[in-house]
């Protein structure tokens, strides 16, 4: 037995907050009130501490199979661990594909050999990823898939995604989309500005995006499936969004940690600014807090994309693009939208919680007979983060020694405190 | 004192200060070129590595020529010869390059920014000599000792920019010197390489679609290659180009009278440039080859024989650690 003492609860299910004790046996949590003690369980002194439902990370990239000197299931659990996370979706542009459910069937049991926390796959749309036909969605559903995606890539048609969402309705499955003009976007490798202008590199008109959410959006509502956009990055685009919800269509977004914190004029000659969506403009990123703040945004996703030093460390227009995210995405949110009054913490703990648990279709919530899944974390001790130190086996981050006021100090998964600070 | 520099990454870190005393610095190594013995001692035992990971014919013997004429040995890397056909990464390469001891790295690379990164992983001094579309500072340099020397002055000229802006690092390098001498900065050529954000670059940027306003009061007016290679859209086509943009004697007499006209090289006669203009009084194509020789004798002896602490540069400040 585990008994978590003296936290401040957060629920964002029932929009409840308390000093409350939480006692767990065996994966499950089985009271949470005050005062609570039981003979001979193990103590987690919350004193001080912020105790929330699991933290769900709705985007990342764990490269297994096929490129683990990059990252493992292994690796990338620990990581995710260390930022507060209790389940994550690796998207499947694996090596191979992760289009078929043997792939997912071995990520499901590498996972539960080796993960601390919940794996929960994302299949590709199509197979390949090539974007041509369909893949085999409900076999790999069945293996253990919670969404599809070709990730890295748009859905490549208006009639595949139109497909895609038409099959995946009954199945009640998400589609994940990558948004991006890729004739727009070809070449590109930051945001087309005023920096990209002065840097010489070749930069990607914030159109690419909203022009292919504009186009899923509208096959949302011809097919009345649950689109997801997946690391939404411009004004624009959370635009299309919220005419969406609007309209009553099940149209669903998230927004990553470095899009809500930097900016095009942060990017250097340094590739640990490179990714995709690019880090967009002073405006968009105003828009995005706004969105993650009035619920236009659903979820805040970290899109956790390692890359070996030896594949990053080159010219910046030759890098790959993306950055690692776990283990800095909840300070991230406290210093840039907490602290500073942007958000409240109910609403900060929603976007990682009950937020990416609706866009799949699932609860997350502190009640007896619930799973354990709890992220503990502090809003005040200061700690600084070095890549050097991260559990990932990468450490392609622009956030490498910055100082954070709050962060997370334990994650219990199915009752076993699987990191603590 | 003049604030001295460790790398010449580009000119938008240069003060005016920095870039008047290269400029006089050159005095006597342009009077050296009319020597008959062209061969001083000055860096004798020095090694000059010259990394050319993008072809280049008319740099690399200028700085290969500079290097001679200054006693100083070269090594040589060049794109087609290296390892890097073989798939090593750049900074390998450079590694491998600075281990055997050369006092100067003068590099060229086709990827923006390459030079800056190299030079945060390096200890020896960099030269960039051209990345990608970002800057090319001592084509820069050289530009500017052809405009004082023929005009007198370096202050306040009207300048006048022909061609594909977007994907030139000549461009870039020479607003960022000459806005900081007051230049009023005219770029004309077709709307999709002069984007807006170039008005950004520099105060007193105008874009300006036809070339007969574009030249109007001109002093000094630069004509462009078109860079096919870096272009990712389809390019124009070469007619439509000619019958727009092409400097011909009777647009270039819309210009001041006493306008000059460069070209950074090289130059494609009958496609930017009329060839009556190229060979006419008004060139100044082969003084910027001579000068460019002065400019890069001045670079080397200065950044070799007189290592100094840092420019400002932001790169490396933020990322000491690397």
């Amino acid at each position: 037995m585990l008994l978590i003492k003296n936290g401040r609860v957060i629920d964002p299910a029932s929009r409840s907050e308390g000093a409350l004790d939480i006692l767990i046996d065996g994966e499950k949590i089985v009271r949470a009130g005050t005062g609570l003690a039981a003979e001979g369980a193990e103590i987690l002194d919350a004193t001080g501490l912020i105790v929330a439902p699991g933290f769900i990370d709705l985007h990342c990239h764990l490269r297994e199979p096929g490129q683990e000197l990059s990252e493992t299931i292994e690796s990338g659990a620990q990581a995710a661990a260390r930022g507060g996370f209790t389940a994550i979706c690796p998207m499947p542009n694996t090596q191979p594909v992760h289009d078929n459910a043997s792939v997912t069937r071995s990520m499901v049991d590498r996972a539960k050999a080796v993960a601390v926390v919940r794996v929960w796959p994302i299949g590709a749309a199509s197979i390949g990823s090539k974007g041509e036909a369909l893949s085999e969605i409900s076999a790999m559903q069945d293996a253990g898939i919670v969404a599809i995606s070709d990730d890295g890539k748009p859905v490549a048609t208006a009639r595949l995604l139109r497909q895609a969402m038409d099959y995946c309705g009954p199945l009640g499955l998400p589609v994940i989309d990558h948004c991006e003009d890729v004739s727009l976007a070809a070449g590109g490798v930051m945001r087309e500005g005023q920096r990209s202008v002065r840097l010489g590199l070749k930069g990607m008109p914030a159109a690419a995006e909203s022009i292919c959410v504009g186009r899923d959006v509208e096959v949302a509502a011809l097919t009345g499936g649950h689109l997801h956009i997946a690391h939404l990055s411009t004004a624009a685009s959370l635009e299309h969004v919220r005419r969406a919800k609007k309209q009553g269509l099940r149209v669903t977004c998230e927004v990553t940690p470095h899009h809500f914190t930097l900016i095009d004029e942060d990017v250097q000659y340094d590739s640990r600014y490179k990714m995709n969506p690019p880090l967009a403009s002073r405006e968009d990123r105003d828009a995005l807090r706004a969105g993650l703040a009035d619920g236009s945004v659903d979820a805040i996703a970290t899109d956790h994309a390692p890359h070996h030093a030896a594949s990053k460390d080159v010219e910046f227009d030759r890098a790959p693009f993306g950055i690692i995210g776990f283990e800095t995405a909840l300070g991230l949110a406290l210093d840039e939208l907490l602290h500073p009054g942007r958000i409240t913490l109910m609403r900060l703990v929603e976007l990682f919680t009950t937020g990416p648990a609706r866009v799949l279709g699932i609860e997350r919530k502190i009640a007896a007979g619930e799973v354990a899944d709890l992220t503990i974390f502090s809003l005040e001790h200061r700690w600084k983060y070095l890549a050097a130190e991260t559990a990932s086996r990468s450490r392609n981050t622009p956030f490498d020694g910055r100082e954070y006021r709050g962060g997370p100090m334990a994650t219990v998964v199915a009752g076993r405190v699987v990191y603590k600070r | 004192m003049i604030p001295r520099f460790r790398n010449l990454l580009g000119t938008e870190p240069l003060n005016r200060e920095q870039i008047e005393f290269i400029l006089d610095q050159t005095r006597p190594f342009q009077e050296f070129q009319r020597h008959p013995l062209k061969k001083l001692a000055t860096l004798r035992g020095k090694t000059v590595a010259l990394a050319f990971f993008e072809p280049s014919t008319r740099t690399r013997i200028s700085f290969a020529t500079a290097a001679s004429r200054l006693g100083a040995d070269t090594m040589n890397l060049q794109a087609e010869s290296s390892s890097l056909k073989k798939g090593e990464s750049l900074l390998d390469t450079v590694w491998t390059l600075e281990a055997m001891k050369p006092d100067i790295v003068v590099m060229r690379h086709s990827s923006s920014g390459a030079a800056d990164f190299v030079a945060r992983h390096i200890d020896v001094p960099v030269i960039n000599a051209g990345d990608g579309s970002h800057e090319h500072p001592s084509q820069a340099l050289l530009d500017a000792l052809t405009i004082r020397d023929r005009k007198g002055s370096l202050d306040n000229w009207n300048l006048t920019i022909l061609g594909d802006i977007l994907h030139s690092r000549v461009a870039r390098s020479n607003i960022h010197l000459l806005s900081k001498f007051g230049a009023r900065i005219t770029l004309c050529g077709p709307p999709m390489w002069i984007p807006r954000e170039l008005e950004s670059l520099a105060p007193n940027i105008r874009r300006v679609w036809r070339i007969e306003e574009a030249l109007d009061g001109a002093d000094v007016v630069m004509v462009l290659r078109v860079q096919t290679e870096r272009m990712h859209e389809p390019a124009l086509p070469a007619d439509e180009y000619v019958r727009r943009y092409q400097l011909t004697p009777e647009r270039l007499r819309l210009a001041r009278p006493d306008a000059i006209v460069m070209h950074p090289g090289p130059m494609i006669r009958g496609l930017e440039i009329d060839p009556a203009v190229a060979d006419g009084p008004q060139s100044c194509v082969l003084e910027q080859v001579t000068n460019g020789l002065a400019v890069r004798m001045t670079l080397l002896f200065h950044l070799i024989s007189a290592p100094a602490t840092d420019a400002p540069h932001p790169a490396k400040e933020s990322h000491a650690s690397d």
